[in-house]
């Protein structure tokens, strides 16, 4: 299924430390993405969801050539992102671009708007003085701001505001995937249905293909079209948002969904005291969610599961020896 | 999606409240003192070719050691009967010029070395800053000694002597600013927007550090011109005949007792010099320093400010509330400025009942909340008006030591972050004894019994154990059960909990709510809580208030609020969230911002954007009314009746 892929991530990992300290003892390493295989098609949303320390904001920066992948390949438009990264990150900044979490902190507070989005468009675009105006002048206007705003500083915006000044700054150069690592966590709620809008129209607007990243499993659900579930560095289900949300076969994916609070739902379900993630610098050999897990056998502790599609839908994968199966609530 | 509408331009508010660094630094009179001095200094220093002054080379034997104000030499002669006021003046100038230079020179290389250090990190940070140890790691006048000794002496190559004295100085603070800035987004923003290494070095990196070279160059001129003047008056600096500080100073060694102004005077010059210099760098350090700038300087008090204007409202307290808070007015003064964080807001909490008031940020929920027990900052906080009752007793006329004796007994907080609410340097259970034995005299054993037994009342496994870890070494919702143990330590009859999940992930948010939940009910404790997600309010809470600007727009039962809201702000809020299990929901957002709260309407604060809005709603404030089944609404066309008169 990963023909004519825009994006293809194939058994990635990701290991932060290690090697060896000057006299030879080896040095601790965390190992922040384990083993990571997805594609995102051209035009679709891929929701990536996960708690704190899954791996996934990691797997955002690999994919933007932030970070280089210690294993494994991922491939933007059938070129090798991670070497085209190494050697010349701008070609690839052309096609891939990044929205960033904190709208404030990705802004230099000592720079106008104006020098903020000329950036991208002077090094990774041909523009000269005038088109580069006018291009100024379409972004402002795509995240509905209006141009005056160019020559302040960020900290005359509000939260809301400065995301998407961060949106135009991503879609200044015109490119085609644009990785969004939780863009609206930090905003408030009535700004957040703003930028979600905003970004949703965009898409459509400049045909563009998202990797949207959060936590928040309720704005997962609203803007993907497909969804990955991580947990401590693997994808443990994925499949279309459809299906995961509404059919989950993986325990985690279950758990996630009851713990999630929605207005009107009274009784939260929730587990027993101990949620703790597995010691990341030795990650055990078997399914990380094993101590947490009420369907575990003696199998998962033994070896990470393989990620099975199930035999009515092979694109809903899920990582479990124990899958919920059809019809299960 | 609303049609593409140009957005929603807020003036620029230019007059802002907060006063400029000129004025700050004007305010400070000790450093506005150094700076009168200093400006006279360098005045006359930089004056000294026009002024009537004697050569200050030429020797006279014949007048030599004159007294001060004798005729013609104002402040003397020295041994050779040179003019010392004439000597002073031109020495200052010398002294002022190498100190200046030199802290030029080691401010450029220093922060140069810091910030290739700081930003390249790795092999290149390590080889630079062991450089720069070993360095520091010799005597600062020995290696001068030993660089003039190479150079031979002379002004200039004493300058460069100190210069390479102090270069580490400056690298290791600006390696430390650097370090910190080259990890933050905005570095990483301009990687993606093509930015070569050097240009994000000196162009968004270098900006952001500059005040901090600024400040350490102010802190630094006065110690240069004091070394220069050792190494001078070690013969090293300056060569006769040429005057300076520290070679005046050594000439008037040998005469100290037989002619004791050829020393004393210069002596005094540089005192006065060194003086200025560092009281002016004190003070240009705290008006650009960003976490002095925030107001850490003004050190607030221990309990917020109260000053009721007008009538105290009528107390005849709710016997079925323990806490019952009314007409609460919390307000900040910032720079002549007035900001109305809560604008006359009443809140009860019954036994074991879970009040949560819901709001957007700057919409002044938790400023209520930190009203009560007093825990505004003052200044610039001040309660303003209303009155807060524990069970009948008002919090606001109550003396500090009996506030003292409630915080943390009666009524306990929890807040959002554990991690920086704990004492990182403890144990939980050092800090869990402590808060226990600060209003139960028991002893350490007993204190720590009773801490095992807290916490495995939020249900931490292995409590033993756990009374000996660090708070770093607990996840984030075993923090937040620790905070909830503390809080929970004396039988506290209200528990104020300020957006206690917000940081925590959804499986762990999910467990501490339904903690909350399970002891609020176990001990019959009331519960203020503090959320901006209606999802956790339906998990947690018996009765909702919604704050809108300082004020509540609608107060009612959970069930209520969420399935008819009356205000049309509540309804927006409601539906601007995604809903799991509905993701064909359209998100209604709501648009424009909050107004500001030092320049509320005169009439209804979300009138600006509400679709409902009417003249009316304008004109005049809007009083809370009643819609009966205790729920109360301040909107003149509530939802309800389907906005129609």
């Amino acid at each position: 299924m990963s023909e004519g892929a825009l994006l293809t991530i194939e058994g990635v990992d990701k290991t932060f430390g290690g090697g060896r300290t000057l006299f030879g003892q080896p040095r601790p390493a965390v190992h922040a993405v384990q083993d990571v295989s997805l594609d995102v098609q051209p035009g679709e949303t891929l929701g990536v969801v996960g708690e704190s320390g899954c791996g996934k904001s990691t797997l955002a920066r690999m994919i933007v050539g932030l970070d280089a992948p210690t294993g494994g390949r991922i491939t933007f438009d059938g070129r090798d992102l991670a070497a085209e990264a190494g050697r010349d990150l701008r070609r690839l900044s052309r096609d891939v671009q990044y929205v960033f979490q904190d709208p404030v902190a990705s802004l230099n507070p000592r720079k106008t708007i104006r020098t903020i989005l000329e950036a991208p468009l002077k090094h990774l675009t041909d523009l000269d003085a005038a088109g580069r105006r006018e291009r100024l002048e379409e972004l402002m206007g795509a995240v509905n701001l209006a141009p005056s705003f160019l020559d302040r500083y960020p900290h005359e915006f509000s939260g809301g505001q400065a995301q998407r000044i961060g949106v135009a700054r991503a879609l200044a150069a015109d490119p085609k995937l644009i990785v969004l690592d939780e863009p609206v966590s930090a905003l408030d709620v009535s700004v957040q249905a703003q930028v979600l809008n905003i970004l949703d129209g965009l898409k459509d607007r400049f045909g563009l293909t998202y990797v949207f990243i959060s936590h928040d499993l309720s704005v997962i659900e609203s803007v993907s079209d497909r969804v990955a579930v991580m947990y401590f560095g693997h994808v443990v289900e994925i499949g279309t948002s459809r299906s995961v949300f509404g059919r989950p076969r993986h325990p985690y994916t279950h758990l996630l969904l009851n713990s999630a609070p929605a207005p009107g739902r009274r009784s939260l379900s929730a587990e027993d005291a101990h949620t703790e993630l597995p010691d990341p610098y030795n990650p055990p050999p078997g399914c990380p969610f094993v101590p947490r897990c009420p369907r575990a056998t003696e199998i998962c502790s033994t070896a990470m599961p393989p990620l099975e599609g199930e035999a009515a839908d092979p694109g809903h994968r899920a990582a479990c020896y124990h899958p919920h199966e059809h019809g299960a609530p | 999606m609303t049609a593409v509408e140009s957005a929603p331009i807020q003036p620029a508010r230019k007059a802002s409240g907060r006063p400029s660094a000129t004025r700050l630094l004007l305010n400070n009179t000790l450093a506005t003192g150094g700076l009168v001095v200093l400006a006279a200094i360098v005045l006359i220093a930089l004056a000294a070719p026009i002024l009537p002054l004697a050569d200050p080379n030429v020797t006279a034997p014949a007048n030599r050691l004159l007294r001060p104000l004798s005729e013609g030499h104002l402040l003397g002669t020295d041994a050779l009967g040179r003019d010392i006021l004439s000597r002073l003046i031109w020495g200052t100038r010398v002294s002022l010029l190498v100190g200046i230079s030199a802290t030029l020179i080691a401010a450029f290389f220093g922060s140069l070395i810091g910030l290739v250090a700081g930003y390249a990190g790795g092999r290149i940070d390590t080889v630079l800053m062991r450089g720069i140890d070993m360095v520091m790691a010799f005597p600062y006048i020995l290696l001068a000694l030993a660089i003039v000794a190479v150079l031979g002496p002379g002004l200039l190559n004493a300058l460069y002597a100190i210069a390479i004295v102090n270069i580490p100085f400056f690298a290791r603070n600006i390696r430390g600013i650097t370090l910190g800035l080259a990890r933050r987004e905005f570095v990483d923003a301009a990687r993606l927007s093509g930015k070569s290494n050097a240009q994000i070095l000196f162009i968004e990196v270098l900006p952001n550090v500059l005040p901090v070279i600024v400040i350490t160059m102010s802190t630094t001129v006065g110690w240069m011109i004091l070394e220069t003047a050792g190494l001078s008056f070690l013969g090293l600096g300056a060569q006769p005949p040429q005057a300076d500080l520290g070679s005046m100073l050594g000439d008037g060694r040998k005469i100290l007792f037989t002619a004791p102004h050829v020393s004393i005077i210069p002596g005094l010059m540089i005192f006065v010099l060194v003086m200025s210099i560092n009281l002016l760098g004190d003070g240009v350090r705290d008006v650009l320093d960003p976490r002095l700038k925030s107001g850490a300087l003004s050190r607030p008090v221990a309990r917020t400010a109260v000053t009721r204007q007008g009538l105290v409202p009528d107390a005849a307290p709710d016997p079925a509330a323990v806490l019952d808070v009314r007409e609460l007015r919390t307000e900040f003064h910032i720079g002549g400025e007035v900001f109305k964080a809560v604008g006359g807001v009443d809140m009860r909490v019954g036994k074991g009942e879970c009040l949560g008031i819901v709001g957007e940020s700057g919409s002044g929920k938790s400023v209520s909340a930190m009203s009560i027990m007093g825990l505004v900052p003052t200044p610039p906080g001040r309660i303003t008006g209303g009155v807060a009752l524990l069970e009948g007793e008002d919090l606001f006329s109550a003396s500090d030591e009996r506030i003292r004796q409630l915080r943390g007994s009666a009524v306990s907080h929890v807040f959002q972050d554990p991690l920086s609410t704990l004492h990182p340097l403890f144990t939980v259970g050092d800090q869990l004894v402590e808060a226990i034995r600060a209003h139960e005299p028991v002893a350490k054993s007993a204190a720590r019994r009773k801490a095992e037994e807290l916490l495995r009342t939020v249900r931490i496994p292995n409590p033993a154990e756990r009374l000996k870890a660090y708070p770093h070494e607990l996840s984030g919702g075993m923090r937040q059960r620790v905070c909830i143990a503390m809080a929970l330590a004396h039988d506290a009859k209200v528990i104020i909990a300020d957006e206690p999940t917000t940081a925590l992930d959804v499986t762990v948010q999910a467990q501490v709510l339904s903690l909350l939940d399970t002891l609020r009910a176990e001990r019959d404790t009331g519960v203020l809580f503090i959320t901006h997600d209606f999802g956790v309010v339906s998990a947690i809470c018996d009765r909702v208030a919604v704050m809108y600007a300082g004020q509540f727009v609608e107060t009612g039962t959970t069930e209520q609020i969420l399935s008819s809201p009356a205000h049309p702000y509540t309804a927006k809020l409601i539906d601007c969230v995604p809903v799991l299990g509905e993701p064909d929901r359209r998100l209604d957002a709501i648009e424009g911002r909050p107004p500001m709260v030092n320049d509320l309407p005169k009439g209804c604060a979300f009138a600006p954007r509400c679709p409902r809005a009417r003249d009316t709603c304008r004109a005049a404030p809007i009083g809370l009314t009643e819609l009966g089944d205790g729920r109360t609404v301040r909107c003149l066309y509530p939802l309800t009746e389907d906005g129609d008169e």
